[in-house]
């Protein structure tokens, strides 16, 4: 819970699901456009946007597309507005272009996506399944968006606080990157208002008219000689300033002998599997994502230079484990359990894998 | 710039026509004989007399049509593919109280933009869009476009377009005004001064509707490209008035303007 908070007279605690959350979120965030085309299983927050966002002097937009809505996205960042889309997976893969778009013209806009069971229309259930999509780019060109996972309906609303901030402090698009799981599930939620949303009054890059100043032009296309290896320096090198904003939540690592590493709600299952194997004696910790771009690498890297294993767990058929790999390269391995998207985890199921990779020291 | 600091004038001269400050002096890189060049001037023309160039927001579109933002100096963003009346909601959603305006190809809107353009159109969104016809791709090296004419040579039906395979030319302006939330809908050509001056009037109303707010403004302007028809600049001009013209005729196809405007 950020202490930068406001009496705000909202309810101490409301009861509502991860997607009413991450619209609770972007509206205190200051969000003044949302622009979305339906899609399971995150519809609930198109379906409030509609009508609490103009409540909120803002506008919403169903578009004829995600190609559209991630367009609109584009638009209303290069006027400097706080702006959101939303969907699911396959959703996310028709707004790819204007992603890619915004990285290169660096404009700031949030993007959720409640990740469901790919590949093709897939299902309408929980998966991690878009994790490279997420945190490797997913467009053409060489790019990065910030990545958040939150595990809890009270992340959902912190993280999309956040990703506002994050988008406008780096003009780079941030993603929310849920699954039906967190999106669908009811938790206690304690709204809260950021004490100031940074305005965009003062941007410098932001178009408004030239009223008596030059032109502004926001584009990605650049011809010039040598003109695009400036603009992918420059991008890198933001992309490494980013790693300050790398982030994860440690549960029991101290003298764990295993080092478990899962993101959002598979996070959040496994905590419960640590639990149960805790109670037994196996010493046992987590280590969970919060930022998966930029990754935590150095902490993990830290554990891995104590001794310590890992086994990283992940709804999907092996994606972050490289990330974790690479991460304690030359120093460890990290052995891999994927909970294969269709089929919905419990803790029991993470039990053996957990058991089966300490059993192998 | 001003025009009359580019010229030296003779006492006894005077300037009779000049260039609009909005136009940045620069050589163009558009072929000669284009007509993407007095497309610009129009625009531009439109913008200064309405006196809104301060509160204007470009939003340019991939193929030679992109570099609008090297000659107009407002605010600008660039749009993918086909997206630029996606881009333009964006913007004017965020910022009501300018003037929104895309310029787009025939490739561009007719083809890959053709969900876009279709319904921002029916949103009634109030933008405004300057649509280049020119019945090719000319800046990929003149290949077939949804506009290019039956039996049209390109590099894509070296044959001639063919009406069995590859279907008719799209007529867009007629589309368009077929949807509800289009104030204003018309096909002018550049080819001619008498059509230029038409087109200029066109190019005002479809910016019109959108500053009194009445709804989605769209002009259509049949243009030249003497490079891809391999022809020269007359040819092209009078190509214009024996085949473009014929199969999309000139006309204001929709114009709320008396009326209350839609939505």
């Amino acid at each position: 819970m950020p202490n930068n908070t406001t009496d705000t007279g909202t309810p101490e605690r409301i009861f509502i699901k991860g997607n009413e959350a991450i619209a609770h979120g972007a509206l205190a965030a200051g969000c003044r456009c949302y622009f979305g085309y339906p899609i399971t299983p995150q519809n609930d927050i198109p379906e409030m946007m509609s009508y609490a966002l103009p409540d909120a002097g803002g506008e919403f937009v169903q578009a004829e597309s995600e190609v559209a809505s991630a367009n609109m996205l584009l638009g209303a960042a290069a006027a400097g507005i706080r702006a959101l889309t939303s969907s699911s997976s396959p959703g996310i893969s028709l707004m790819q272009e204007a992603i890619s778009y915004m990285a290169g013209s660096e404009l700031p806009g949030v993007i959720v996506n409640m990740n469901r069971g790919g590949p093709g229309l897939g299902d309408i259930g929980p998966s991690q399944g878009d994790y490279f999509q997420s945190v490797k780019g997913g467009g053409h060109g060489d790019y990065k968006l910030l990545v958040l996972a939150p595990a809890t309906c009270q992340e959902c609303y912190d993280m999309m606080v956040e990703a506002f901030d994050l988008a406008f402090k780096y003009r780079n698009p941030v993603m929310v990157l849920g699954d039906a799981i967190v999106g669908q599930m009811k938790e206690p939620v304690t709204p809260w208002k950021p004490a100031a949303v940074a305005g965009t009054e003062a941007a410098d890059w932001r178009l408004e008219g030239a009223r008596g100043r030059k032109p502004r032009l926001l584009k990605s296309l650049f011809l010039e000689d040598g003109a695009l290896a400036g603009q992918n320096r420059h991008l890198q090198a933001k992309y490494a300033d980013m790693q300050a904003e790398a982030r994860a939540e440690c549960f029991l690592t101290d003298d764990a002998e295993l080092i478990v590493v899962a993101y959002g709600s598979i996070g959040r299952i496994a905590k419960s599997a640590i639990r149960k194997l805790r109670a037994q004696g196996h010493k046992v910790g987590l280590v969970r994502p919060q930022t998966l771009f930029p990754f935590p690498g150095p902490l993990l890297r830290g554990l891995a230079e104590q001794g310590k294993r890992f086994l990283t767990i992940e709804h999907n058929c092996g994606q972050m484990v490289e990330d974790v790999r690479l991460s304690i390269r030359g120093i460890v391995d990290s052995a891999f359990y994927g909970h294969m998207p269709g089929e919905m985890p419990g803790s029991d199921d993470f039990l053996a894998p957990i058991l089966d990779a300490m059993g192998g020291k | 710039m001003q025009a009359d600091e580019r010229l030296a004038l003779a006492d006894d001269e005077q300037m009779a026509f000049e260039v609009p400050d909005v136009l940045v002096d620069r050589a163009t890189h558009y072929c000669p004989g284009c007509h993407h060049g007095i497309a610009h001037r129009l625009v531009a023309e439109v913008l200064e007399e309405m006196g809104v160039v301060d509160d204007t927001i470009c939003v340019a579109s991939i193929g030679c049509s992109v570099f609008i933002y090297n000659y107009l100096a407002v605010d600008s963003v660039e749009a993918p593919h086909g997206r630029a009346p996606a881009v333009a909601t964006g913007v004017k959603r965020g910022r009501t109280d300018k003037i929104v305006f895309t310029y787009q190809g025939d490739g561009d809107l007719a083809s890959i933009g053709l969900a876009e353009v279709m319904h921002a159109a029916n949103r009634g969104e109030r933008i405004t869009i300057v649509f280049v016809n020119n019945t090719v791709y000319g800046m990929t090296g003149g290949q077939m476009a949804p506009t290019t004419l039956i039996g049209q040579k390109t590099t894509t039906c070296p044959g001639g377009r063919c009406r069995d395979r590859e279907g008719m030319p799209i007529r867009m302006a007629e589309i368009i005004a077929g949807l509800g939330g289009v104030a204003y809908s018309a096909r002018a050509s550049l080819d001619s001064v008498k059509n230029i001056r038409a087109a200029k009037k066109a190019v005002r109303k479809a910016f019109d509707v959108q500053q009194q707010g009445l709804g989605f403004g769209f002009v259509e302007l049949l243009s030249g490209c003497p490079t891809n028809w391999r022809m020269d600049a007359v040819k092209a001009n009078t190509r214009i008035r024996e085949e473009m013209i014929p199969y999309f005729p000139l006309g204001v196809y929709k114009d709320v303007t008396e009326g209350e405007g839609v939505c």
